[in-house]
């Protein structure tokens, strides 16, 4: 693939792409190093002749157990999980509905219907936060995780609904026309004979949608208020920093922890991770 | 299935080979419809509709939190305008947005073209790469908070030692500099997701068109220009405007990094929103300038429903 002589491989090829690869994961490198280093080698500043940046000499857990025993950090992460699922849960169920409808049944404004959703999938939160604060608080939702829970799948159900659509379209009509001779119901159908060949779509959907719930901030942030509700993101922003002082360890133990069940997720997904993310992208 | 009514004994079992109203109401095509609509329906209705149509209605009244507020017309709008920090939010929103999407493009094409080719660890590195668009970016950005730190900043160590500098940046405390630095920030996020998408992109174009053009004696830059360009076009068009969508409406990246700081220098429509209408609880004046994004958003949609048809028809 690649012609021409070997200095020309490095230079258009191993050169660019290690930049790319340093680039793109220092700062995941940089987090690690800070979890473990002990505050006295932290706080050295860089012009210090004794600055060692790239290794720790004296690594330690300090950090990680302030992080677990003196914050509430470990409620996060639970509470991250549940709001995670749940919005997860509901938006697959939506989504594999309304996709199955959109893809598969005649009926009136189908078109603008398909049309409305996606157009709902391109708001972004940012633009609806400060009323959706306001209907929260009348609806009594303020501070609980169903504040959550009931608005992640705004964003997530329009997702989940073009990206099955995608798959509901592949699959021939012959195939539910044949159930259904055999005298299966439509419902029927739907549930046993499509929805089953829809699993790797469901499957990247679901992936998908979680770790988009696990990133949500701005929500989290105007619904949630009191330290034992808040999701990972918040708690991390809020409660570790206190007034100016930054706890830099303890943040970035929380960065790496609050990443994890992301990274886990993903890397044993990885192929239904990328099918989602270009699924979403060319609809 | 359906048993013939005369084979059966028992007359209880008259009525299977019928179906109860409710399944005969799922076979008319309409009602399914509507049934299976019905939750996605309510959902988006009840927060997206609903707090659409509040929010413009918030944005004409003077209320602020726990006070219902009167109808003040257009007069939250007109004091935008003549709002400087308003007028700086809006100029730094749409400096962040095109400067980073033309980097994003650039750095992320790049990048598929390399992914596109044939090494040992393929797999590996693009899962690797893609880390940081999976990654919380709030968590992730602390850590470049924590690399722009002035006093303790690793990127000035190095820049140091490479005899680049010799006093220290501070990252994110001068006005100039700090949108610099969120910018950077935002490229490292976005570019995995071009790359990635396009790199998909680039997967669907038959090699076969590249040795055909190569043995009609095309460069590599004419191969890329006028056989791999134009295919990937449409794929480019959908991230781009997807990108410029998110971006435009950014928050958390800023609001972790600077706040909006300093002096305002990095202020977009999404963090002034939040800074007036959550920090300061004048809610009507916050959803105002929330609002104010949707013009330039609604724009981006219509062009991307547009080039989508226009795509799907040929």
């Amino acid at each position: 693939m690649i012609e021409g002589a070997k200095w020309r491989r490095w230079l258009f090829f191993y050169v660019p792409l290690g930049a790319f690869i340093l680039f793109l994961l220092f700062p995941f490198y940089w987090m690690v190093v800070t979890t473990f280093r002990p505050d006295a080698e932290l706080y050295r500043p860089w012009m210090a002749p004794n600055y060692t940046p790239f290794w720790t000499l004296h690594p330690t857990l300090a950090h990680v157990k302030y992080l677990l025993g003196e914050t509430l950090f470990s409620r996060w992460m639970l509470n991250t999980l549940v709001i995670s699922i749940a919005a997860t849960a509901i938006s697959l169920f939506c989504g594999l509905l309304a996709g199955y409808a959109l893809s598969r049944l005649d009926f009136p404004f189908a078109g603008s219907l398909g049309t409305g959703i996606f157009v709902t999938y391109l708001v972004p939160q940012t633009l609806l936060f400060i009323p959706l604060a306001d209907i929260i608080r009348n609806f009594r939702l303020g501070d609980t995780p169903w504040s959550l829970i009931l608005t992640y799948p705004t964003f997530l159900i329009p997702f989940c609904t073009w990206l099955l659509m995608g798959y509901f379209k592949a699959i021939p009509k012959e195939l539910e026309e044949c159930a259904r001779i055999d005298g299966a119901t439509r419902w029927k159908a739907m549930v046993y004979i499509i929805f089953p060949i829809a699993v790797p779509g469901i499957l990247s959907a679901g992936i998908f949608a979680f770790t988009l719930s696990w990133n949500e901030f701005i929500y989290a942030l105007v619904f949630l208020s009191s330290p034992e509700q808040k999701t990972v993101s918040v708690g991390v922003t809020s409660e570790l920093i206190r007034g100016d002082v930054f706890f830099w360890g303890a943040l970035m133990a929380g960065a790496l922890l609050g990443s994890i069940p992301v990274a886990v997720i993903y890397s044993f997904f990885v192929e239904h991770y990328v099918a989602g993310l270009t699924g979403s992208v060319k609809g | 299935m359906a048993v013939p009514y005369a084979l059966t004994e028992r007359p209880s079992y008259a009525g299977a080979p019928r179906r109860g109203p409710v399944t005969r109401l799922l076979e008319d095509q309409r009602w399914l419809a509507a049934v299976l609509l019905a939750p996605t329906i309510v959902l988006l209705g009840l927060f997206i509709a609903y707090p659409f149509v509040k929010g413009v209605e918030l944005s004409v009244t003077d209320a602020t939190v726990g006070v219902a507020g009167h109808f003040v017309g257009l007069r939250n709008f007109a004091a935008l305008m003549g709002d400087s920090i308003f007028r700086i939010a809006v100029a730094n929103t749409f400096l962040y947005t095109a400067v980073t999407t033309v980097f994003k493009l650039a750095l992320g094409l790049w990048l598929a073209l390399l992914l596109n080719r044939h090494f040992k660890g393929k797999a590996l590195t693009r899962a690797f790469v893609l880390l940081p668009f999976i990654i919380p970016t709030v968590l992730s950005t602390f850590a470049w908070k924590w690399m722009f730190d002035p006093t303790f900043s690793v990127i000035n160590w190095t820049l140091f030692r490479l005899g680049l500098i010799h006093a220290r940046i501070n990252w994110l405390g001068d006005p100039g500099l700090a949108m610099v630095s969120v910018i950077i920030v935002n490229i490292w996020r976005g570019v995995p997701f071009y790359a990635i998408s396009l790199l998909a992109g680039l997967q669907t174009i038959n090699p076969e068109l590249q040795e055909a053009a190569a043995i009609d004696g095309a460069r590599p830059w004419q191969r890329f220009r006028y056989v791999t360009w134009p295919l990937l076009l449409p794929v480019t068009m959908v991230v781009v405007l997807f990108s410029i969508i998110q971006t435009f409406a950014d928050f958390q990246l800023v609001y972790v990094l600077t706040g909006g700081g300093p002096a305002n220098a990095t202020q977009l429509f999404a963090t002034y929103a939040y800074q007036i209408g959550v920090g300061t609880g004048l809610l009507s004046q916050g959803a105002a300038v929330s609002l104010a994004m949707f013009p330039v958003l609604l724009v981006v949609v219509i062009v991307q429903l547009l080039y989508i048809r226009r795509v799907e028809i040929h």
